[in-house]
């Protein structure tokens, strides 16, 4: 029996999606960006809890730092003022860089825990960083009599 | 569901192209994407907003009196330059123009940029996310009615605050958002819907409003000043208000007292000042002196107010609403303060800059999955449906014929 491999790419191709579950913002501590580290209930079966709380742990550490008001926002920011925000349409702000270490690590996590467990994270930032989503898909070869692509082996998994 | 085993799933595979999916199994959906451009989001943008440039510019879709605003102050300025400036260059300095040219600068590009920025609109709910909030809200009530106002309270700082639910975006508006019925839009950290401007001030364009108004008040007592020193200029010139209307510019000898002169402009406050005479023979002039006097007052006082509301981190909007102001109960303080006036502005104005939500020179998916306004459509139990983009399921089909 072959067996198969799906990048994160076949397994929205290969896997059909189940439900998508919710992380939704913590605002204990005001409108700064955060989740909450609470552990879904769905989700149960499918990841141990300390590999997502590690994850919502750095994602908040991530956003922290993004929205940290320091020495270098001010700077930023008195800069930009003086020319008149004109900076802000050539340059790249520190909110943005961190943004896309943000989108690396997600995408990270996906390959490395997430996708090996039929399991997708949506960057928050394509949400209006509101809720971190996480997709919940199951392998369509299980089951399906029609097999919905050569891909996937007739006895891939079991239910 | 929730046993089935998953094969270990390699991030590397095999790197498998994906092929067109092939004319003749394609279905009409497929027929009609492929001659189609990806569309870019902001051209199915729910809100009232309108886009140029293909997206890089937005305005709200009701632009107020911002073609007002901007003419005043073009015209204002242009006038100034015209008529005072040579005036003032050859009896005073040099420098008057400068500044004021500066000035002109900074107030149109920050009012540029409060106009045609995103203020901070949050992207409405996708359905899924509606659906799980419908679905958390249904465990504590039944919907199948227009129920009252949803709310949920959480703790902010140790001060209770209450989240209202958005019917328009379908979620629970995050704190210091609101929406705007104008445009549509929950905005974060709203402020207010400004007409002058012709958009809504919010958490990404309130820094450009802030040094607009800010601005715009010394642009205006500058020009106020200079021109009340003009006239006044005019009318020491010699014999008052004969010799003004004779004199042609330029022959007045310079004179090294520049502060002198500058300082024998209250002489105006005397009673036979001659300049509500003089100015009528300025016609420019004239102009500039009503426009500034009248937007001096009002603009110099929605600076103060808006310093005020910086110092407290506070938005328009709860300072209305009285939000902070424990009217509706003792202990009743502002969460969000930094409880001290330079954290409190240095926050608001130097804090980082956030980034747009709205994305809206993205492209689309092509399944066309994009958030339509009110559609009011609750998904139903996910297990059937797939997001797959629509070539997937037509080389899925393909294979499928064929193998």
């Amino acid at each position: 029996m072959a067996t198969e491999f799906h990048n994160l790419q076949e397994l929205r191709h290969s896997a059909s999606l189940v439900t998508k579950v919710f992380v939704q913002r913590d605002y204990s501590e005001g409108t700064v960006c955060r989740f909450q580290n609470k552990f879904p209930s769905e989700l149960d079966n499918r990841i141990e809890r300390t590999l997502l709380e590690e994850t919502v742990k750095t994602l908040n550490s991530y956003y922290v730092e993004a929205e940290k008001i320091g020495g270098q926002s001010y700077l930023e920011g008195c800069l930009a003022c003086a020319t008149a925000y004109i900076v802000f349409l050539c340059m790249e702000t520190r909110y943005e860089k961190v943004l896309k270490k943000i989108s690396g690590y997600v995408q990270e996590q996906n390959e490395k825990i997430y996708a090996p467990r039929g399991l997708l994270l949506t960057d928050p930032v394509e949400r209006g960083m509101r809720v971190l989503e996480i997709s919940v898909f199951e392998d369509r070869g299980s089951g399906s009599s029609s097999p919905s692509s050569s891909m996937s082996s007739a006895g891939s998994s079991a239910r | 569901m929730t046993s089935c085993e998953y094969q270990q799933i390699d991030p590397q595979a095999l790197p498998t192209p994906t092929p067109a999916p092939p004319p003749h199994h394609g279905n009409d959906r497929d027929k009609r994407e492929e001659p189609k451009r990806p569309r870019r989001k902001w051209q199915v943008f729910p809100g009232k907003n309108r886009f140029y440039c293909d997206g890089r510019i937005m305005v709200a879709r009701q632009s107020g009196v911002l073609p007002l605003t901007l003419g005043l102050i073009v015209i204002t300025s242009g006038l100034f330059f015209i008529f005072d400036c040579p005036f003032l260059v050859k009896h005073l300095t040099s420098c008057i123009p400068v500044i004021g040219g500066g000035l002109f600068v900074f107030v149109v590009i920050t009012l540029l940029q409060t106009s045609l920025t995103d203020p901070g609109i949050l992207p409405r709910a996708t359905p899924d996310e509606a659906a799980d909030i419908e679905k958390q809200i249904d465990n504590t009530g039944n919907a199948s009615y227009r129920p009252p106002p949803r709310t949920k309270e959480v703790l902010i700082n140790q001060q209770v605050v209450k989240l209202k639910y958005c019917f328009s975006c379908k979620m629970f508006r995050p704190p210091r958002t609101s929406h705007c019925s104008l445009c549509d839009n929950c905005v974060e950290r709203f402020d207010h819907h400004c007409p002058w401007v012709g958009n809504c001030v919010g958490k990404r364009n309130y820094r450009f409003f802030y040094t607009f108004i800010v601005s715009l008040s010394f642009l205006t007592a500058f020009i106020f000043g200079c021109v009340t020193t003009h006239l006044a200029l005019r009318a020491q010139g010699g014999k008052g208000l004969v010799f003004a209307l004779q004199e042609s510019p330029g022959r007045y000898p310079f004179n090294h007292k520049r502060v002198l002169k500058f300082l024998s402009v209250f002489s105006l406050i005397s009673p036979s000042s001659n300049v509500p005479m003089l100015s009528l023979t300025q016609p420019p002039t004239a102009v500039e002196l009503v426009i500034c006097f009248f937007s001096v007052w009002s603009i110099l006082g929605l600076s103060g107010f808006h310093t005020y509301l910086v110092a407290s981190n506070l938005t328009t909007n709860e300072d209305i609403k009285g939000s902070w102001s424990g009217k509706s109960g003792e202990g009743v303080t502002n969460p969000y303060s930094h409880k001290n006036i330079f954290i409190n502005c240095c926050s608001v104005l130097c804090g980082p800059m956030p980034p747009s939500l709205i994305d809206r020179r993205g492209f689309l998916p092509t399944d066309e999955s994009v958030q339509t306004a009110g559609a009011g459509i609750e998904l139903p139990p996910l297990a059937a449906k797939s997001e797959i983009n629509v070539e997937v399921k037509c080389l899925d089909f393909a294979v499928s014929c064929t193998g």
